[in-house]
Formats: structure tokens, sequence, C-alpha cells
């Protein structure tokens, strides 16, 4: 069972505001869609491929050739909401108390 | 006037080298459409009227050379605003195309417009865009499907000659069987996802809205290919080739259930099928039927992960608070509508410490045998063949309050993202609903690589 605790639990986790009505709403959803996808617990999985899961691999790109510095800056910081002289502006994030 | 309800790419690259009609004509005369439809529709949230023409005036050559084109609105065109059908991204302006956007362009494509779709892809009726519902141009009392709802309709209401969608669970297959059009999504890799706003990274794949087969083809060709941007783009030098005979595989167990209209529908394809020399066997997929539920947890989990990146500070929306903490929370609750934070939370839960192990690696291990169930399958056949959506277009707002009945509009699309095989949707026939005809689909899909097979039968389906 998701509780609306729990989901208050889980918007804190993926810094998200919900509303009173929405932790309940969202807990009763959410409960109903976890019991529809617990139908896998039940999948008969054979050993073989319990070993080996992680088919996929990451490619690199190889170092070198980098594009000129600068290039693209103006562009990406003027996507920033808050900039200034081409950096992005975040509040203060340290404390004095 | 030219008659759009029967063009196609190659119609229309006659007409132009036969001088019946010039590039700007074919796009003033979708122009048009557009102007009168689209307030009833919302297929499109932008449409590029001047530099379409601009464009059409150019003359250029290529092998869409004044093609008018729409674009589902999560694919970055430079520029413009690419909204993802998303609050928290409505300001958001791409600095840099996706690499399928280049390709088009380079061979002479229009790009009209931006097209509605569910808020971040994630949806089967459009109606998750925060931008307003798209309707069905057949019976605007019903959603188009989604979520590239936006490119189905806008094809389906002649306000596009072809259309780009995404697909990650049948995003593109389903609403063109919604809207009766053709709906065609790759091998997973086939075609670049650089420059898609990413939903779930292993299942996404660019797709096509057309009216015919050949034009996916066309469509396809040009946009296929490794591309360095993207390290999951593959496409091999050699792609599957086209047999002879071509055997059908039908999963009828995967069918209980469902609609009888529907069936009739699909058993009348798979004769016409027969009739043109195909031959057809029953098949089992055993663990297929779990596909949708693998779907709603790795899909989630990677939304969780994908959407991080949206908190307020670099790009798009942003909402005050009292200190950062506050301003994230408050930016992405504003930002993000009820089903994206939904899916969101749902990943958070499915990776979180203690539940991984049953939801998270458990549905990565489902994921492996229904591979195998498909690669099993293409030992014998070389197409799957099923309905593309196991009932026809619904009524707007019939599935909004239960989010688990919208997700099972995509019980037959979603397989294929899942095993990452080519398929597509192709228009099947009519039902009869409340006085009005709506479209039915069918959906083929072969092995990795062999979307030559699904053009080829898709082509012979429907007459080509």
């Amino acid at each position: 069972m998701i509780t609306p605790e729990d989901i208050q639990k889980l918007a804190n986790l993926s810094r998200i505001d919900i509303s009173e009505e929405e932790k309940i709403s969202f807990s009763k959803e959410i409960d109903s869609i976890l019991l529809y996808v617990s139908q896998i617990s039940d999948l008969a999985v054979q050993t073989e491929i319990d070993n080996n899961i992680f088919q996929v691999r990451n490619v690199f790109r190889a170092d070198g050739e980098p594009h000129e510095s600068g290039l693209y800056t103006a562009d990406l910081i003027k996507g920033a909401p808050k900039n200034e002289k081409g950096f992005v502006k975040v509040r203060k994030i340290i404390s004095h108390d | 006037m030219i008659d759009l309800n029967n063009l196609s790419i190659k119609k229309a690259k006659k007409a132009f080298s036969d001088k019946e009609y010039t590039a700007r004509d074919l796009v003033s005369e979708y122009l048009d459409v557009i102007k009168k439809q689209n307030p009833t529709i919302n297929a499109y949230l932008e449409v590029f009227s001047n530099e379409a023409l601009l464009e059409a005036d150019k003359n250029v050559s290529g092998k869409l050379a004044g093609i008018p084109i729409a674009i589902k609105d999560n694919i970055l065109i430079k520029g413009k605003i690419a909204s993802a059908g998303s609050k928290i991204l409505s300001v958001f302006t791409a600095p840099y195309s996706a690499t399928v956007i280049e390709k088009l362009k380079k061979e002479g494509a229009i790009i009209l417009g931006r097209t509605n779709m569910d808020e971040f892809a994630m949806g089967s009726s459009t109606e998750n865009s925060a931008f307003g519902p798209t309707k069905n141009p057949i019976d605007e009392t019903r959603v188009p499907g989604g979520s590239s709802g936006g490119s189905a309709a806008s094809v389906a209401m002649n306000g596009a000659l072809a259309a780009l969608g995404t697909d990650t669970g049948g995003s593109v297959r389903q609403p063109a069987s919604f809207c009766g059009k053709v709906g065609f999504k790759p091998t997973y890799g086939a075609v670049s996802r650089y420059g898609l706003i990413a939903m779930g990274s292993s299942l996404d794949q660019a797709g096509t809205i057309t009216n015919t087969v050949e034009d996916a083809k066309v469509l396809f060709d040009v946009m296929k290919g490794t591309d360095p941007m993207d390290s999951t783009s593959y496409y091999p030098d050699m792609p599957v080739k086209v047999k002879g005979r071509l055997v059908i595989g039908v999963p009828r167990k995967l069918f209980e259930g469902i609609e009888k209209d529907v069936l009739e529908n699909v058993e009348l394809a798979i004769s016409k099928f027969r009739d043109l020399g195909y031959e057809v066997l029953d098949i089992e997929l055993p663990n297929a039927k779990h596909a949708l539920a693998v779907y709603y947890i790795l899909m989630p989990a990677e939304v969780s992960s994908n959407l991080a990146r949206f908190d307020g500070v670099k790009y798009g929306l942003h909402k005050g608070g009292k200190d950062l903490l506050d301003e994230y929370i408050k930016t992405r609750g504003e930002g993000f509508g009820k089903e994206t934070r939904r899916r969101i939370m749902l990943g958070t839960y499915v990776l979180s410490a203690g539940y991984s192990e049953a939801f998270y690696r458990k549905a990565l291990l489902a994921q492996r045998l229904i591979r195998r169930d498909y690669d099993e399958a293409f030992k014998k056949i070389d197409i799957v063949l099923t309905p593309t959506t196991p009932t026809p277009a619904f009524s707007l707002g019939e599935k909004t309050d239960d989010p688990l009945q919208m997700y099972l509009a995509d019980i037959f699309t979603v397989p294929a993202n899942i095993s990452g095989n080519p398929a597509i949707s192709l228009p099947s026939g009519f039902v009869m609903v409340k006085g009005k005809e709506l479209p039915l689909g069918i959906q083929l899909v072969s092995t990795h690589y062999a979307e030559d097979t699904l053009f080829k039968a898709g082509g012979d389906f429907l007459g080509e």
C-alpha cells in the first residue's frame, strides 16, 4: 500500500511540490499502477539471463579536437532564466547560521 | 486546388517537375487549411508561415525538395521554441537543431510548424499537453491518440504532407491508427535521437506519420544512419533484405478480451495478406503480455532521471522561493503537469533502495525474456501481426481520470519498444461508432533492421 505519507516522501526525493489533495489521489493511482506492474514478480527468470542483464555498454567519444572555447556559451547562457556576465546566476546556497 | 487527400511525396514531386504547381502553391494550400482547421483541432502549437513560404521559393533540390512537414514539439529546431508540450519549457528556445531536422532540411524539406503533444510525450491522447488537447479531425469529440497527437492530426486534417513524431511506447503508431494514417517506428537507434527531448532514452525513437507507406520509406531513408552525436544510434551498411515469400505470425493469445469489431478487422487483414500470397502462421510470444508492466517500470525510472535536469536554473521556467531547494520544488511543482509528476514519482519509487531489485531489476530481466520471444519467433516468421490498438479513438475526457486505463491503450504497441524492433501501423478499415466511421489500424513488427520488410508488406496491404 502506498500511503499519502509515502507520496510526500517521493515528492521530496524528486523535488516536486504537490498539494494535500494530490497526495491522496496520487497515492491511489500509483498504488493501482504498482499493483499492475507487480505481475512481473511471478515471472520465472532463468539464471543464465540473471547473470548477464546489462547488455548495453557505454560508447565514449575519443578525447581531442575540442571545439573552440566559448563557441556556444552565449547561446546557452541566454537560455538560463537568471544570468549575469556570461554566468548562470543561482541563489546563495551557504547560509551563515 | 490541389488534391491534398490523395497526395504523397512522390506525387507532389512529380507535380513540381511537371510544373503542375509549385512548392509555394503547395505550402500555401496547407497554410490555408491550417488557418481554417487549427483553431478547432489544435494540431499545431506554432506555424512558421512566412519562413515556410520563403523556403518554398528557394527552389532547392533534394529528395524532399519542397515537401511540407510538421514537427513534434519535442524535436529541436534551432531558434524555435521547443516546449515538449510542457509549461516548464514554454519559454525554451532551441540552441541547436536535432540531427533529423538537419537531415530533412538538407534534402529540401519545408518545416511547417511545431505540433502539439502530451507533456514530454507522456500520454496516449494528447490531453496531457499544457497547451490544451488536440482533437481528432475525423471526429472532434474524440482524441487523436498520443503522444504525437498533434503530428497525426496535422496530417489527418490535410495540414501537412507528413509529420515527425517520437515513439517511446507507441506514440507514433497509436495516434496514426486513431487518425487513419500510416505510423512508422524504426528499429531502436536506427535514427539519431540527438536533439530529441528525452523521455525514456532506452526506448525513445523518432518516427513518421504519413499518407502512404512509400512516404514513410522516403523519410526513413533520409533520416536513418549512425550519428556521432548519439552514441546509441546505429544503422548497418547492409540492413536485412526482403525475402521472396514473407511469412506472417499472429500471436492470437494476446488478443483475448479486445473488442469484437477490432478482432474482426484483424481477421480481415489476415485474409487479405493470405490472398496476397503471404503465408500466415499462429505463433506464441509467451512473455509479451508482460511488456506493458515492464514498460511502466523501465520508462518512469528513466523519466525520473531524464527530467531531473529541469530545475529552473539552467533553462526553462523559473519560480522564486525562499532558498535554492525551495525554488527547485516550486519550479518543478508548477512547471510539470500531473502525469509528468506521477511518472517522476513512480520512477523514483521503482529505483529506490529496497524496491529496485523487485521492480527495476526484475523488469530488465523480463525485457530480456520478451526480446528472446521475438528473436525466437523471427527464426520462423518475418512479420508479427496484431491490431495497433485495442479500440478505435476514444472520447475526449474518457480516460483522463484513470491513468491505468489510459496506459492500456498502448498494450499492442509497447512490446516493439521493449524489444527494440521496427514496427508500422497501417490503416485497415473503419468501425461504426455512434453514427461515425472511426479508423482502425493493424501493426506489423519485423526483426531488427528489417524496415524494408515492413515497407514491402505495408505497401502490398495498402495496394501501393
